[in-house]
């Protein structure tokens, strides 16, 4: 393994950049990985319910925003390789793009959840807790949480891509210190897998 | 940006004179060494606290009946002790100091990976003290669950637990970032030539403690967020009455909290394994076995938490199953003790004050190995779970194992932090002192548990009487042994006789640099060639 990288700037290296971040994406799988365990137990415990569950969310919004995010993930990724190609202008764009499609996302979900607010479904309503089975309390309240912290990540994912489209305009992201940029699609694409899971998860499997 | 200002090479990390005056010099810098001192001063306000509560719980066992507190003080006490201890003290201990100050020395580097994010992981450790603290300080009642949180009293507890879970939260963040650091530095940052089976055992033991610490803690964190969920919202997953498993969380809890254990003593165990060869002056004995067991530990150690939950319900496979794990972690822990009692062997043996520590650590380690299979056999478990059987134990291993190495490796490595010299007599008595004091204090305990004292009660039968007043009379002694040793380091600290460079012989790179560093530790970073190994460079 090459230790010392040759480069103009002696504390820049890009090797080392990337792989910190492949291990926070680790941490952020564990994260997640530990909800989706218990998904998994409390489902095994009570399948019925949580099919009733899924018959109450709506599989044509979930399938809007999986478009919406993987669309996101692909305009990120053409942003990263026309950094490359040295088009500033069109990097820019993409990036401009990837968040209005993040926005997009977060829209739906709040009226998604608006729409769950109205029926009287949210973590301790009333609704939830005399009406309806353990089970469901249950698949409702994993819901809320999982894609509550997806749409957290979304939020910070944001800020980074925000983050990095600063720098691109002002040139301390460029073609040969684009780490940052990286990175950035990088943690995208870890909120975009996430949400891969969660869609089948939480809408599909009836 | 730094490459405007050329850094001297003259000028030690502490006299140096940065782009901030004062205490915003120490407390924006991004210096390993700054930071390293940040966390140990940090660090040694909480250790206060903490070692106060302990007292007090002490004091109030040292009788049947209410002593000085009653049931819920004492239960908020041996709680705070707990946070305090286990999540500010030994998880960050040794990597947070040592592997901050050293690691980057001993493999010949200016610093470690990202100097930002390490300076913000001692900001999220600030945080998550102060966290903890508020939830003492404010709102209806100091936090009662115990350290463990373990559902469903930590939703249902009328106390203020919120900013204690998201203060162990932000904590086990810090972590995360350190460990992120450590394994980032390991690979990229090691000098030239300097090849993996070149690399000091201490930096290799940090490099398993960084692995345990990335991968366990978000298992942790996303606990504590959903204990936190189901306390603000009722979400339900650990509550049984919403359908929820209070099971789970223990199993959860304990994914993470298990390893933790190794991430605080494999630290520990990879500084005695730098201590013992510089004093027997003589080579490690089993570099490779040493390293071998390092990640042994560190990978068997992910599948042993449910030795903790024996009586919790769980099927009998999966008792059996967890109980003969528990007992594999015992062997590479065994290949260590072996190795570094081999490498005194024949050695020329120089009795300077670490290696007092680090010996002394050999005992209480082995006593709390050995207490630690009683635990993890079923049979032996159930009888002693819950009783103070298992405070002795934990307290042999993590106060015993992580705390004799923190001081043996503050007595090794002071003369290279503060290039002054701490006055050996004085470091002598404190550690004849704290080493009498701890075994008075603890060794009572395993009685205790046997003839069946609970723990976490704050009276008790008049027949453990006489065992509990000699454990009170041993914190006293411990503590007058402790206050010795830290007023002794910090006198010298300032006014100490100036150290040589390598006072011990030591092999590592640490020595070949002045004392205290400058700071950019190395003018020119070493090189290693073929015939160099980790101790012969």
């Amino acid at each position: 393994m090459e230790q010392v990288s040759q480069h103009a700037d002696p504390h820049y290296d890009q090797e080392a950049n990337k792989l910190g971040m492949w291990l926070f994406i680790f941490t952020e799988l564990l994260l997640f990985g530990g909800l989706f365990i218990v998904y998994s137990i409390y489902r095994f415990l009570n399948p019925e319910a949580f099919q009733l569950g899924a018959h109450e969310l709506n599989p044509t919004i979930g399938a809007i925003n999986t478009i919406i995010l993987l669309v996101s993930s692909m305009t990120i990724a053409m942003s990263t390789s026309s950094l490359q190609k040295k088009n500033k202008g069109l990097t820019v764009l993409l990036l401009e793009i990837t968040i209005m499609l993040a926005l997009v996302f977060l829209i739906n979900k709040y009226f998604e959840w608006g729409v769950k607010f109205d029926h009287g479904i949210w973590p301790g309503s009333e609704h939830l807790i005399n009406d309806m089975s353990r089970g469901e309390i249950l698949f409702f309240g994993l819901y809320f949480v999982m894609t509550g912290l997806h749409a957290l990540h979304i939020i910070v994912g944001m800020i980074i891509i925000i983050v990095a489209l600063k720098r691109v305009q002002n040139g301390t992201v460029n073609e040969n210190r684009s780490s940052l940029l990286d990175n950035a699609g990088l943690y995208w694409h870890l909120v975009d897998l996430i949400w891969i899971f969660l869609f089948p998860l939480f809408y599909l499997i009836h | 940006m730094q490459t405007a200002t050329q850094i001297p090479h003259d000028v030690n990390y502490l006299d140096y004179k940065g782009k901030y005056k004062g205490i915003f010099g120490w407390i924006f810098s991004t210096d390993h060494k700054r930071i390293a001192l940040l966390y140990m001063y940090s660090m040694m306000v909480m250790f206060v606290v903490g070692v106060a509560l302990g007292l007090a719980m002490k004091l109030e066992l040292i009788a049947p009946g209410q002593t000085i507190m009653g049931p819920q003080t004492y239960n908020s006490v041996f709680t705070v002790h707990g946070v305090i201890m286990i999540f500010m003290i030994v998880i960050p201990g040794l990597p947070a100091v040592f592997g901050n100050f050293m690691l980057p020395i001993m493999i010949g580097a200016k610093d470690v990976a990202f100097p930002k994010v390490n300076l913000l992981s001692w900001y999220f450790y600030v945080a998550g003290a102060l966290l903890v603290i508020a939830s003492v300080l404010f709102g209806n009642g100091t936090p009662d669950t115990g350290w463990t949180f373990y559902a469903p009293y930590s939703f249902k507890s009328g106390t203020n637990l919120l900013p204690a879970i998201f203060g162990a939260f932000i904590l086990g963040f810090s972590s995360i970032l350190t460990g992120l650091n450590f394994i980032v530095t390991i690979h990229r940052m090691r000098a030239p030539g300097m090849t993996w089976f070149k690399m000091p055992l201490f930096p290799w033991s940090l490099y398993g403690t960084a692995w345990i610490q990335l991968l366990a803690t978000p298992v942790v964190g996303i606990t504590l967020v959903l204990v936190a969920l189901e306390r603000i919202f009722g979400i339900g997953v650990f509550d049984p009455a919403l359908g929820g498993d209070p099971v789970l969380y223990q199993h959860l809890f304990w994914i993470y909290s298990h390893p933790a254990v190794y991430v605080m003593i494999l630290p520990a165990m990879g500084a005695i394994s730098e201590i013992i060869p510089t004093f027997s002056q003589k080579h490690i004995f089993g570099y490779r076995a040493i390293i071998a067991s390092t990640l042994a530990i560190a990978f068997v150690g992910y599948f042993v938490w449910g030795h903790h939950m024996f009586t919790s319900g769980m099927s009998g496979t999966a008792q059996y199953t967890f109980s003969v794990l528990t007992f594999l972690v015992a062997i590479p822990s065994a290949i260590k003790v072996f190795n570094w009692i081999s490498t005194m062997h024949k050695g020329s043996i120089n009795p300077e004050i670490p290696f007092l520590w680090a010996v002394s650590f050999i005992f209480v380690f082995m006593i709390g190995g050995f207490s630690g299979l009683v635990l993890g056999a079923l049979a032996t478990n159930v009888y002693v779970h819950d009783t103070a059987f298992v405070v002795a134990h934990f307290h042999f291993i993590v106060f015993g194992g992580v705390g004799f190495s923190f001081f043996g490796a503050i007595h090794y490595w002071f003369p290279k932090m503060f290039g002054r010299m701490y006055d050996k007599v004085w470091a002598k008595v404190g550690w004849a002192f704290f080493t009498v004091g701890f075994l008075t204090l603890y060794s009572p305990m395993f009685y205790l548990g046997m003839i069946g004292m609970p723990r976490r009660y704050y009276d008790y039968l008049p027949e453990f009487h006489a065992a509990n007043i000699l454990s009170s009379l041993g914190s006293w002694v411990m503590t007058f042994g402790l206050l010795i040793v830290v007023i002794n380091l910090f006198r010298s600290a300032k006014n100490g006789a100036i150290a040589e460079i390598n006072p011990w012989h030591g092999k590592t790179l640490e020595w070949t640099v002045a004392s205290p560093p400058p700071v950019e530790n190395f003018e020119e970073i070493p090189v290693y060639g073929e015939k160099d190994g980790p101790y012969e460079y």
